[in-house]
């Protein structure tokens, strides 16, 4: 028997989950039709929403809120390590565009 | 039964270790999986993003109207398939087989409205003179990124709906079981979170205003 079967929440959690998520998307396009073109920070509050949206889909969608630690850790440890990993070139994307890295904070 | 209970009575069944995550081996099979395409998903966001990022006349074509209207209806779906998932899981833990198959074809048939919703996005877009390296608005690249992001995201829909299929009958049938049922709705839950992403970074910053 599967360990996270018997401890996944109810069919209320899900609804209530399915609720915020459709909720945080909903803050997405309010968000993007509220800030300027090119706002300042648009592009960062955006993505924070949808990591916000993407833990809770993992934690109560997929049901690793309920899984072994062992597993959770070996899984977050991996993705968010070389998801970091990825981010080292956006000072060159800013390079291209302004001849500088973070020009654009100058 | 876990792993460790069915392997018991086995050979050389005391030589072996329980596997410390706890989960069946598709199961961990299909995390694996999911991290990899996880990580390839976030190499084609990230260089989409370093593109527009560095690209002074990256368009902004997305009209509220009717594409983004279209981005939240499909959104809307996908999510909402992801709750029909669940029920169709639950459904097969109780062994409900019935119900259980039909909400796994609720959930495929969410996934193939999104799919046409998405076709529709895309002849819309071919429709304004966007090509792989070329339209009306501004550096040729759009087309490429747009169409690269969201047509690796498609495919995963696509591919989805089958699996959906496949599994939901062969569950129907005896041949799988409620844990298959399981794993495969690990993958489509994935598939929505993905979608999580593609909205803000591939529509939303590119809004026309």
């Amino acid at each position: 028997m599967n360990v996270a079967r018997k401890q996944s929440g109810g069919l209320t959690t899900d609804v209530i989950v399915y609720l915020v998520l459709l909720a945080m998307a909903g803050l997405q396009i309010i968000v993007a039709y509220g800030s300027s073109a090119g706002g300042e920070g648009l592009a960062a509050r955006m993505l924070v929403i949808a990591f916000a949206q993407a833990t809770i889909a993992v934690l109560f969608f997929m049901h690793l809120r309920w899984e072994k630690r062992t597993l959770v850790i070996s899984i977050a440890v991996i993705t968010l390590f070389v998801l970091a990993a990825m981010q080292y070139g956006w000072s060159d994307s800013f390079r291209l565009l302004n001849g500088v890295p973070f020009a654009h904070l100058r | 039964m876990s792993e460790a209970d069915a392997t018991a009575g086995a050979p050389g069944a005391g030589l072996m270790e329980a596997s410390p995550f706890a989960i069946p081996a598709k199961k961990l099979a299909m995390w694996l999986f999911i991290i990899a395409d996880a990580m390839t998903f976030a190499a084609i966001l990230i260089a989409y993003g370093f593109l527009r990022n560095s690209t002074p006349n990256w368009p902004a074509p997305f009209k509220f109207n009717p594409s983004i209207i279209n981005v939240m209806l499909m959104t809307f779906i996908l999510i909402s398939s992801s709750l029909t998932m669940l029920i169709a899981i639950r459904a097969a833990q109780a062994g409900d087989k019935s119900r259980g198959l039909t909400w796994i074809l609720v959930t495929a048939l969410g996934g193939a409205i999104f799919a046409l919703l998405h076709i529709r996005e895309w002849l819309g877009m071919i429709g304004e003179g966007v090509r792989l390296f070329s339209n009306p608005w501004g550096t040729g690249l759009f087309g490429a990124g747009f169409f690269s992001v969201t047509g690796l995201h498609l495919l995963h829909v696509i591919g989805g709906v089958i699996a959906l299929v496949v599994v939901g009958l062969r569950y129907r049938g005896g041949r799988y079981r409620a844990d298959d049922i399981e794993v495969v709705g690990l993958y489509w839950h994935f598939v929505d979170i993905v979608w999580m992403f593609v909205v803000p970074l591939v529509y939303l910053l590119s809004i026309q205003r």
